[in-house]
């Protein structure tokens, strides 16, 4: 009796961890499988030309610099607002507040940020910037969304970096007379660096790929040039990526997926360069 | 010199509470923008209308119906499939898996979350919508169902995530307690680390299906954009729109201050405050587990 119970605990055990583990296998293989499939099949259209020519015949030939360059602005622009307010937004909860009803408020505000649907970030920016502000649809518009958009991503791992700093750090700087800034600027930040680098390109990698928030404040369908100023409008990687697969008739598959491809590479190249400043700053840490 | 010094302090002190406020400052700003251009639609269209069936803005049909069981059709299929592969994943990794084969995952999982929406959609009509067509003999792949298939798999890195810090921040001794007594390790995930680790699962599940109602990108470009009244779980084969595409497709060619524009305004101040709750519920779930886990401890 007491066996019979004891296989079929066992025999449940073993079909529930089979279970789980093709469940998982499942989740990753696609995530692996759509990684490699885009590279294999956008690699062929990879050239030159592809990365430093203008989109010719309708876009259904030539390269997609504007766009390559577009998503470059945006990226720079968006870190322009978001890293500093970010940063100094961080500075403030780890450094300044104290639990009290205003930081419940303001954490609260930042989940809530961080949930807010990307399209709606794109008729803020839209009422704020391009009509209220009248910024126009032009590349200063859509990096000042994007960049409230990646607020609450820098905010919350810069904060977690600074926490993560000993307090014995700022005591020391304290009783050596420093003030609480100096404290902050010469200990407390120089030490939290690494893991702030990472929350920042965390941050700006999904500004990078977002195309919603850009829809109507800055993004152009085809521009036969590059923009001159912040306050014109810009091909951008995502967008183009969305026109040329939805709007465009007959548009050779291989521009699809090399532009897929190039959109991929700047994105999770930002990512992996994340993940090697986290793991390397890791391993050198001293406490 | 002092002097100088403590006048910058003072200067540099303000600047940072300053940012601090900002989140608040953005909500606010954010809530009140989508006010302004979406409150004047209920002057516009009556309110009738507006939960009508019918939505046909050329010709001054404002009912966004259609469009909320749309979103609703394509989020619940995605939950379907982001809740229990989800959960699984994170169970396998933070309960069964090999700690390196955990580290290796994890990240790649959550690499997921950060391919661009864009390319996904991308995918999915070349790929995933003519499969599903020919697989399941239908007369368009571009379907509900295909929008919760890459919904559902832009949710999991989320549910995963959250998920799996929760099961993972369940203290060793309450495993090593069940395991004593004679429990079998998938006994103890059920009946202990599971239960244990519930209210971070739940927090993990509301954010993953919040994510799902407010994608924009992949749903406008797979789900065939079609305003029709979704009635039940079949017309997950059938094509439907959701409030995100609505906005995404049409705010590009209104006039501003129509009565077109001021309806997309309304639509995503209805997304505003879906997402205001789903973030306020899980907030407050987090909240009570911190307080039953410091009854707990002391």
């Amino acid at each position: 009796m007491n066996k019979i119970l004891t296989k079929n605990r066992d025999l449940t055990q073993k079909l529930g961890f089979s279970l789980l583990t093709l469940m998982t296998l499942l989740t990753v293989i696609p995530i692996i499988g759509t990684v490699i499939y885009i590279i294999v099949q956008g690699a062929p259209a990879i050239s030159w030309e592809f990365i430093t020519g203008f989109p010719r015949e309708g876009m259904r030939e030539g390269g997609i610099l504007p766009a390559i360059i577009g998503t470059f602005y945006l990226t720079l622009g968006t870190a322009v607002f978001s890293v500093p307010l970010g940063i100094a937004a961080a500075i403030y909860l780890s450094e300044y507040a104290s639990e009290n009803r205003l930081t419940r408020l303001i954490r609260l505000a930042i989940i809530n940020l961080a949930g807010i649907p990307s399209v709606v970030y794109g008729l803020f920016g839209l009422g704020l910037f391009v009509l209220f502000l009248n910024f126009g649809t032009s590349i200063l518009s859509a990096s000042m969304t994007l960049s409230i958009m990646t607020l609450p991503v820098i905010i919350s791992t810069t904060e977690e970096a600074l926490r993560a700093v000993p307090q014995s750090f700022r005591t020391v700087s304290i009783s050596l007379g420093g003030t609480r800034w100096q404290t902050i600027r010469r200990t407390v930040l120089p030490q939290a660096l690494p893991g702030i680098i990472t929350g920042v390109i965390l941050g700006l990698e999904r500004a990078a790929g977002e195309t919603a928030p850009i829809l109507f404040t800055g993004a152009a369908f085809f521009l036969p040039r590059l923009p001159h100023s912040p306050f014109d409008a810009t091909m951008a990687l995502p967008y183009h990526l969305f026109v040329i697969s939805t709007q465009v008739p007959e548009m050779p598959i291989q521009i699809q997926y090399g532009t897929a491809l190039v959109l991929l590479v700047f994105v999770l190249g930002m990512n992996v360069i994340a993940t090697i400043i986290r793991s390397r700053a890791r391993a050198k840490r001293q406490w | 010199m002092e002097k100088d010094l403590n006048w910058r302090e003072y200067i540099i002190t303000r600047l940072i509470k300053f940012s601090g406020y900002s989140a608040v400052i953005f909500v606010s700003l954010i809530f009140f923008f989508l006010l302004k251009e979406g409150l004047p639609t209920l002057a516009e269209v009556p309110l009738g209308d507006l939960f009508d069936l019918r939505w046909y803005p050329i010709e001054s049909y404002y009912g966004i119906l259609p469009l909320i069981t749309g979103s609703l059709l394509v989020t619940i299929g995605a939950g379907l499939i982001a809740v229990p592969f989800g959960i699984g994943t994170a169970i396998y990794l933070a309960e069964i898996a090999p700690r390196w084969v955990r580290n290796l995952l994890k990240p790649l999982v959550e690499l997921l979350g950060g391919l661009p929406s864009v390319v996904l959609g991308f995918l999915g009509i070349l790929i995933l919508s003519p499969t599903l067509r020919v697989t399941l003999n239908l007369p368009t792949g571009l379907t509900a169902l295909s929008g919760s298939l890459l919904l559902g798999g832009i949710a999991i890195p989320t549910v995963v995530s959250i998920a799996e810090d929760a099961l993972d921040a369940v203290p060793k001794s309450y495993r090593d307690a069940a395991l004593a007594i004679g429990a079998t390790r998938w006994q103890t995930i059920w009946r202990v680390t599971l239960p244990a680790a519930r209210s971070g699962v739940l927090t993990a599940v509301m954010l993953g299906v919040g994510r799902s109602i407010g994608e924009t990108m992949t749903v406008m470009m797979v789900t065939g954009n079609a305003p029709v009244l979704a009635t039940g779980l079949a017309d997950l084969f059938s094509p439907v729109r959701t409030m995100t595409a609505t906005i995404a497709a049409e705010m590009g060619e209104v006039a501003n201050a129509s009565t077109h524009y001021h309806v997309l305004f309304f639509i995503g101040m209805v997304l505003f405050l879906i997402s205001m709750t789903v973030n306020v519920a899980a907030s407050a779930v987090v909240f009570r587990q911190k307080k039953r886990a410091e009854r707990v401890l002391s």
